[in-house]
């Protein structure tokens, strides 16, 4: 009997079929290329729903190889339904390796968080991104946003800042505030926090970001400068978390999550888990360097 | 101030706006003379044809006509509202006038219009963004002319209002719970911001009762004489034009009919169309 060789294997390596991979590789190269710039794609079906992290998944299998070591997070946890799925699922499909240490990975996919530990040069980032257009909330017309980003248009945005500052005292913008990326495109972060942002400039990594709803793909290459919109006179911060620590490690230099117990008692503890877990274990984790964090005492 | 031929603030030449496809008869074929502005052979629609004057610093320069003439075509031609069918205009303080701005990318042209003109518009919509509250809109203008510096901004804003004559208390609400004469006299701070040399008002006092009406014409008459700004008013309104206005440009199916001094338009009007106009003065 003659042996099936093509149907043998139910699917591709890493799943999407090699040409898409390569049409999502070119439009990476392009996004790449223009730091900052979204770079419409294909957004092939995956078997997640849109929305649901496709955007990172295909950013993610269109560039692992069978070297890569993954390591997948959601909101910093290594644990969460999210993150545990889509590192299955990419298991499955690529039978590459797998791991929470973010020092040994060399691909890490995201949903909404960067690591505290430093990245380095011979790391991949990948954002799974909900909403690509950080001027949406300005103007709903695609073609419209489309031609501010083209002619640097961005008043609108700015004037929204302000009216945030006047109505609020503050820019009241959580997760995903808008970056200026290679002093060109406004970009929208991903829903990162504040926290993250001065992370992102002048990274050591490669960060790509993928929104498979909207079809979009962006990218801010190593060494690059991004930089928080801010005032002149009402600057960008990161969050304050005066007078918390972790309760664990009594750590106070990270992004802390609010804890209720059932007592009632509040504690707070380290956000991202593999970072906490070295501070258990009593590793000393290297961390991002940015001013914000070098202006709080230990 | 003196005017001689080489101290014009705003030169426009053979401005033309048409709609449809024209061919080389359409011009020709249209205007006063045939008291139409359709093309018989191509049904395109010539809004304005060959507008050609020169505005000096610190004049103001009426446009007046029936709705349909093409006057308020001829200010959005020139603050880059619509796109021009053809003609050309410079503009003194961009490039020191040897640029036509018409032709210039959209990015060039935002600046000009950011920079160095205004615009009041009938329809306070179109001018202010009802999303933001009136210091947010002032604050647009000032943005996009580059300023960054939250302190300055209000600063700016409250000043302006003030001369408005906007209580400055309401300077965070939004111009959707402004009445009609306090959003018109927003939209003009707004365009006043930056201080341009050039303001545009097209039929600003169209739509206010006339109690209101006389303080927008007030305000706009004193800031012109504080300020020192060249306008060109766009009325149908006769009685604006005599209160505001210096020269005269009287417009009728997308041409010019008749231009010069308002007293002189007004007390002995050569065009017969001018002579209509004048003599249906209420």
């Amino acid at each position: 009997m003659v042996e099936n060789i093509k149907y043998a294997n139910k699917y591709n390596f890493a799943f999407i079929d090699e040409a898409t991979k390569k049409e999502i590789r070119r439009k990476l190269l392009k996004a790449v290329a223009i730091p900052g710039y979204q770079v419409p794609y294909s957004s092939p079906e995956m078997p997640i729903a849109r929305g649901w992290g496709t955007g990172g998944l295909h950013v993610t299998l269109a560039i692992i190889g069978r070297e890569d070591i993954f390591k997948i997070i959601d909101q910093g946890s290594d644990a969460s339904v999210n993150a545990c799925n889509l590192r299955e699922f990419v298991h499955q499909m690529t039978n590459c390796q797998t791991t929470y240490d973010t020092s040994e990975a060399t691909l890490i996919q995201t949903r909404h968080r960067i690591t505290e530990e430093e990245l380095t040069e011979n790391q991949i980032f990948v954002y799974q991104v909900p909403q690509p257009e950080p001027l949406r909330s300005v103007e709903r017309y695609e073609y419209r946003t489309r031609q501010m980003h083209g002619e640097a248009d961005y008043a609108k945005m700015w004037v929204s800042l302000y009216e945030s500052y006047v109505r609020s005292g503050d820019i009241m913008l959580g997760a995903g505030y808008p970056v200026k990326v290679n002093k060109r495109y406004i970009m929208a972060p991903s829903p990162i926090p504040r926290w993250d942002v001065p992370n992102l400039n002048q990274s050591k990594a490669l960060h790509l970001f993928g929104a498979g709803r909207e079809k979009r793909l962006y990218a801010v290459p190593p060494y690059t400068t991004v930089e928080a919109l801010e005032f002149e006179d009402v600057k960008f911060h990161t969050e304050d978390f005066k007078g918390t620590e972790c309760y664990k490690t009594g750590y106070k230099k990270a992004f802390l999550d609010e804890l209720y117990f059932d007592d009632g008692s509040k504690h707070f503890i380290i956000n991202d888990s593999n970072f906490l877990d070295k501070l258990v274990e009593k590793e000393s984790p290297k961390q991002h360097e940015n001013k914000y964090i070098k202006q709080l005492q230990s | 101030m003196s005017r001689n031929a080489d101290n014009w603030l705003l030169r426009v030449t053979n401005l033309t706006k048409i709609y449809g496809e024209p061919n080389e008869n359409t011009v020709d074929q249209t205007g006063p003379k045939f008291n139409s502005n359709i093309c018989p052979e191509t049904d395109s629609i010539v809004a304005c044809a060959d507008i050609s004057f020169d505005l000096y610093p610190g004049e103001v320069l009426g446009i007046v006509g029936e709705s349909g003439s093409g006057k308020s075509t001829v200010v959005k031609l020139l603050y880059f509202d619509m796109e021009k069918t053809g003609g050309a205009a410079w503009l003194k303080p961009y490039a020191d006038g040897s640029i036509d701005m018409l032709s210039e990318s959209n990015q060039k042209k935002r600046f000009i219009r950011n920079n160095l003109m205004g615009m009041v518009y009938q329809n306070p919509r179109d001018g202010l963004n009802f999303n933001f509250t009136s210091g947010g809109n002032i604050a647009e203008k000032l943005i996009m002319a580059g300023n960054y510096h939250v302190g300055e901004i209000r600063g700016r804003a409250s000043d302006l209002l003030n001369k408005t004559e906007v209580p400055v208390l309401r300077m965070d609400d939004r111009p959707a719970n402004f009445s009609g004469g306090m959003q018109q006299r927003v939209q003009i701070s707004k365009a006043i911001a930056n201080n341009p040399p050039l303001l545009f008002l097209d039929e600003v006092t169209t739509g206010l009762d006339v109690s209101v009406q006389a303080k927008v014409l007030d305000l706009i008459r004193e800031l012109q004489q504080d300020l020192g700004i060249a306008m060109i008013v766009v009325s149908h309104d006769l009685s604006v034009i005599r209160m505001l206005t210096d020269r005269t440009i009287v417009m009728k199916n997308g041409r010019i009919v008749e231009s010069g001094l308002t007293d002189q338009i007004l007390q002995d009007p050569q065009h017969e169309y001018s002579q209509l106009l004048v003599s249906s003065l209420l």
